[in-house]
């Protein structure tokens, strides 16, 4: 079975989970067997853009593994997950190709129903 | 007399980035002498919840120690240590709210309290900011 996990929501409650919620359910899931593809759209195209993830301090509290998700993807990527990214979604938001990680396939929103007909289950998160 | 501020939450934790944001208001707010007041309504009196317990992460492969995950208790809490004496911390959870949710195990230094408990915190405050669900 295919699975097709579109990410939408980006940076939600990432520093008290200290992870990003559906990568890392996509990891949990790929480490369980399944044969995952990603889609980032949306606000969520920014995971494929370099990031600093610093810790951070609340009083005497620190979030000390903030989450990681160009390394998120990239150990999606490295366990056989294909990584897309909505192109129209980035220029939208003004970011440049070159600032995307280079594991990421761009994709345009035209082309993502042929992407769908590709897998058996589609998850919208 | 320092100035207040009173905050209304109202997100549950480990949904959104609005309760860290609110959590580093408070935390900058108190460095600076401000007293605050907070508001949980909603699922936000789930914040504060005692029975909240740090997890492995078996994703990457971390134990407990390693991941070392501060929950959102322990986030509120420091900010009761920071508050709790001048300028002050005065966290009130939402009663009813917790009733509903079956969200009545706090930490210490948490009040129950109800809206008429925001009315007043607002009238003594500064300003009220509401960082709502959306």
């Amino acid at each position: 079975m295919r699975i097709l996990n579109i990410v939408e929501t980006a940076y939600r409650a990432t520093l008290e989970e200290q992870d990003d919620t559906v990568l890392w359910l996509s990891r949990a899931l790929q480490n369980a067997g399944a044969d995952l593809t990603v889609l980032l759209r949306a606000n969520a195209v920014n995971y494929v853009v370099g990031q600093m993830c610093p810790t951070l301090s609340i009083g005497s509290a620190t979030i000390k593994h903030p989450a990681q998700p160009n390394e998120d993807l990239a150990k999606l990527q490295a366990k056989g997950a294909r990584i897309f990214v909505v192109q129209e979604d980035l220029d939208e938001r003004g970011i440049d190709k070159q600032r995307c990680l280079a594991a990421a396939s761009l994709i345009g929103r035209a082309d993502v129903a042929e992407l769908l007909e590709t897998h058996d289950q589609i998850w919208h998160w | 007399m320092p100035d207040t501020l009173t905050l209304a939450i109202m997100d549950a934790p480990y949904e959104a980035a609005a309760s860290t944001t609110a959590l580093r208001i408070i935390a900058a707010a108190l460095r600076q002498g401000i007293n605050v007041n907070v508001f949980a309504y909603e699922g936000a009196v789930s914040l504060t919840m005692k029975d909240q317990a740090p997890h492995a992460n078996p994703v990457k492969g971390t134990t407990v120690e390693e991941e070392d995950h501060p929950t959102t208790k322990d986030l509120v809490a420091a900010l009761v240590e920071l508050g709790s004496s001048a300028p002050s911390l005065t966290w009130v959870n939402c009663g009813l709210c917790a009733d509903e949710r079956g969200a009545r195990n706090w930490i210490d230094g948490v009040k129950r309290g109800s809206p008429a408990d925001l009315l007043e915190m607002a009238a003594q405050a500064t300003t009220t900011l509401v960082i709502p669900t959306k």
